[in-house]
């Protein structure tokens, strides 16, 4: 692999001087715009960790609070227990190892039978934990008292974003991510090239996962109190699918083009029409649907470069243009 | 046509004229109101909650003040102006909408959010910023500890174990007098609320020598619970104790008049001290027994129960009502003893406490209210602590179930 030409170099440059400034936001605004900040990287790391899977395979994952709750009731357990790093390390390999269990047995489910899985995989793992808490623990709801600040929470996910998208774009240029675009297109043509198509999705799976989870390591401080009614909420893997699908899931920044506008338009919603948020919410979502059926990434393309193919080694050709 | 365009343009004018004076009268009294904010659960599974035990007393509690003048701060008048959000039961918006509160909304006062679950989320976020949390709806088990944690903090329905050892020292006087037998069947709800009391009865009541014939818990949510009640049928048990959540305190109600089980004494969890309880079941709420209750024969707390039907057109419930309406009291009377805005001398008269309220003196925490009560003749009575002044006789045994109405 040609790790060190100048096409990785200087996006990668890039992006290194924009997360190190986006470090110093804490001294530069009060705590409700870190509050919203928060929000913004860790939905920007759900979406991007979901697209990285979603958007090649075009597998609708209704998954993500799963990983997401399994990272913070680890929190909520080790907590207490352990440093916090090795209580990170936990949660993801705790993430890991059910994302391996659910990919091995069910990535060869297609379609519409994915996201029915998926979505009742929630609901699974939330009763597994009611049921051990009520029966073994007898102790429902972990209490989390850790001295994390919100700028650590904030600093935390800044630098798991920055991982992540660097390991997304290092999996674009990779031999995995051509399977997995091969895969996208077409599944048995990726048979017919000699792709272990099971074991591709499945390690993209996992590394998907493994993110998530850590967002909900994360943000678990912040909270206090945990319960699985809290950890398990699946209306976070539907916001995550809907931002990821309007910002364009098949480019590495494309979900972040859906994050930034959702999330504060989420945030205007709330704080000016308490009383109709919800009613105001569909109407935008339908306004969405009609005017960008494929996407901010779609609107994009349609204007700038309509005969550009998606490309590995252009997918970071502006990483600047669009984090700032 | 010429009439009604005119009449619209009239109208457009008027409206832009009241905005832009209420405007500027806003804009010129910046300094002349209390501003009170609150993120609640307006939607989500945490809203019907919301709106039986909170909302209604914070709406009431702001127009009354108005209505009369405004709080008096030294020697102003200060109107309360408010600020709401909508958390959509979920803490990771109720943390938002706090931030949002102190430093874009700059409030001088955060009322608490509804449920255990979002009380705690916001709890250290009011405790840096120097706001005192007043957290009506909360019921943990760890309320001693998180006073102690966050000094500002006051948890005012205290602890679930108090409420399962109050309802096993009650059963206990009906054992000893003989009344009853020494079953008792036992459900709860597998939530945070009914694992913590049944945990609390589980022990109190086995210390009293209470053999407990049925020990179980039902899915949060569940409201068809007729199997439970087949098995505990046949068992024998003079009481029955359910520590459950409204869904399943309603079907549980239902479904033991359905099948004719009829203990002697009929324990049932948080939903029935709400009037939709004796709305729905109507004479056959006689003789229901659960947390909560309020002596009516109390002139405060029947005056604050009609204020409150003529305010909301419906009746408060019989527990966390209550309790937050002596709280609102109370804030009302911190406020205007300090003289000032200043949160920290707010802070510290709420510490002292010695407030007039429908609970009688009063300091936010105090745990001077029912903790088991009963319908009888369409009101939820208080029974026990029995020590307390107005604690009604039980009716026993329960009543027979009527046929449905």
């Amino acid at each position: 692999m040609s790790i060190l030409k100048p096409d990785f170099i200087k996006p990668v440059g890039i992006g290194a001087v924009i997360f190190a400034a986006l470090a110093f936001l804490p001294s530069l605004v009060d705590s409700y715009y870190m509050s919203l900040a928060i929000s913004i990287v860790s939905f920007a790391v759900l979406a991007t960790a979901w697209s990285m899977f979603s958007g090649p395979t075009r597998y609708i994952s209704l998954a993500t609070v799963v990983f997401f709750g399994i990272g913070a009731y680890t929190v909520a357990v080790l907590g207490e227990v352990l440093p916090f790093p090795l209580v990170l390390v936990c949660a993801g390999l705790a993430g890991t190892v059910i994302a391996l269990l659910v990919g091995f047995s069910t990535l060869r489910l297609a379609g519409v039978y994915f996201v029915i899985f998926t979505f009742g995989l929630t609901e699974l793992v939330r009763q597994v934990v009611s049921w051990y808490e009520v029966n073994v623990t007898r102790e429902m709801g972990r209490y989390v008292f850790l001295d994390i600040t919100q700028n650590d929470i904030y600093w935390q996910l800044l630098a798991l974003f920055a991982v992540l998208l660097l390991t997304g774009f290092i999996l674009g240029r990779s031999r995995l991510g051509f399977a997995l675009r091969i895969i996208g297109e077409d599944e048995t043509v990726a048979k017919h090239c000699g792709i272990d198509v099971t074991r591709v999705k499945v390690a993209l799976f996992v590394l998907s996962a493994l993110f998530m989870t850590l967002t909900g390591a994360i943000m678990a401080p912040r909270w206090t109190y945990i319960d699985p009614v809290i950890a398990f909420n699946p209306m976070l893997s539907f916001q995550v699918v809907i931002m990821a699908l309007l910002g364009g899931p098949r480019r590495l920044l494309g979900p972040l083009l859906g994050v930034v506008p959702l999330t504060l338009l989420f945030e205007i919603l709330t704080a000016n029409f308490p009383n109709h948020f919800s009613i105001l919410l569909g109407c935008v979502f339908l306004v969405i649907v009609y005017l960008l059926p494929s996407g901010v990434v779609g609107l994009y393309e349609k204007y700038s470069a309509p005969k550009k193919r998606v490309l590995a080694t252009e997918q970071n050709a502006k990483p600047g243009g669009n984090a700032a | 046509m010429q009439i009604s365009a005119k009449l619209r343009f009239a109208t457009i004018a008027a409206a832009t004229t009241a905005v832009m004076s209420t405007a500027t009268l806003f804009g010129a009294n910046a300094q002349e109101t209390y501003r009170i904010g609150y993120a609640i659960s307006k939607t989500g599974p945490g809203a019907p909650g919301a709106a039986t035990s909170t909302i209604p007393n914070y709406e009431m509690w702001v127009k009354e003040i108005n209505d009369a003048g405004g709080l008096k701060v030294g020697d102003k008048q200060l109107p309360i102006e408010v600020v709401e959000y909508d958390d959509r039961s979920s803490s990771e918006e109720a943390v938002r909408a706090i931030e949002r509160l102190i430093n874009q909304d700059k409030v001088d006062f955060i009322l608490s959010p509804w449920g255990t679950g979002i009380n705690l989320a916001v709890a250290p976020i009011l405790d840096r910023a120097g706001y005192a949390h007043l957290a009506g709806t909360a019921v943990t088990d760890k309320a001693p500890q998180l006073s102690q944690r966050w000094k500002n903090s006051y948890w005012l329905l205290g602890t679930g174990e108090q409420y399962a050892v109050g309802l096993a020292e009650f059963l206990k006087g009906l054992k000893d007098e003989g009344k009853i037998n020494d079953k008792v069947a036992m459900i709860a709800v597998a939530d945070g609320f009914g694992i913590e009391l049944s945990k609390a009865g589980r022990e109190a009541l086995e210390d009293r020598d209470f053999d407990l014939v049925y020990d179980k818990t039902y899915p949060l949510g569940s409201q068809d619970l007729a199997t439970i009640v087949n098995d505990i049928k046949s068992l024998g048990a003079d009481t029955f104790v359910a520590f459950s959540y409204p869904p399943g305190t309603l079907g549980l109600t239902e479904q033991s008049r359905v099948l004719g089980f009829n203990p002697k004494v009929f324990y049932a969890g948080v939903g029935t001290a709400f009037p939709l309880y004796k709305n729905r079941f109507g004479d056959n709420a006689e003789g229901v027994v659960s947390l909560g209750g309020a002596s009516e024969d109390d002139p405060k707390i029947a005056d604050y129960i009609k204020r409150h039907i003529a305010f909301a057109e419906r009746e408060p419930d019989r527990w966390a009502s209550i309790v937050n309406w002596a709280t609102l009291q109370s804030l009302q009377q911190a406020i205007e003893r300090a003289g000032t805005t200043d949160r920290v001398a707010i802070n510290a008269e709420l510490a002292k406490g010695g407030f007039d309220t429908i609970l009688g003196t009063y300091k936010p925490g105090d745990q001077t209210f029912w903790q088991v009560g009963q319908w009888q003749d369409g009101k939820f009575v208080g029974l026990a602590p029995t020590s307390m002044e107005g604690a009604a006789e039980l009716v026993f045994p329960k009543p027979e179930w009527k046929a449905a109405q």
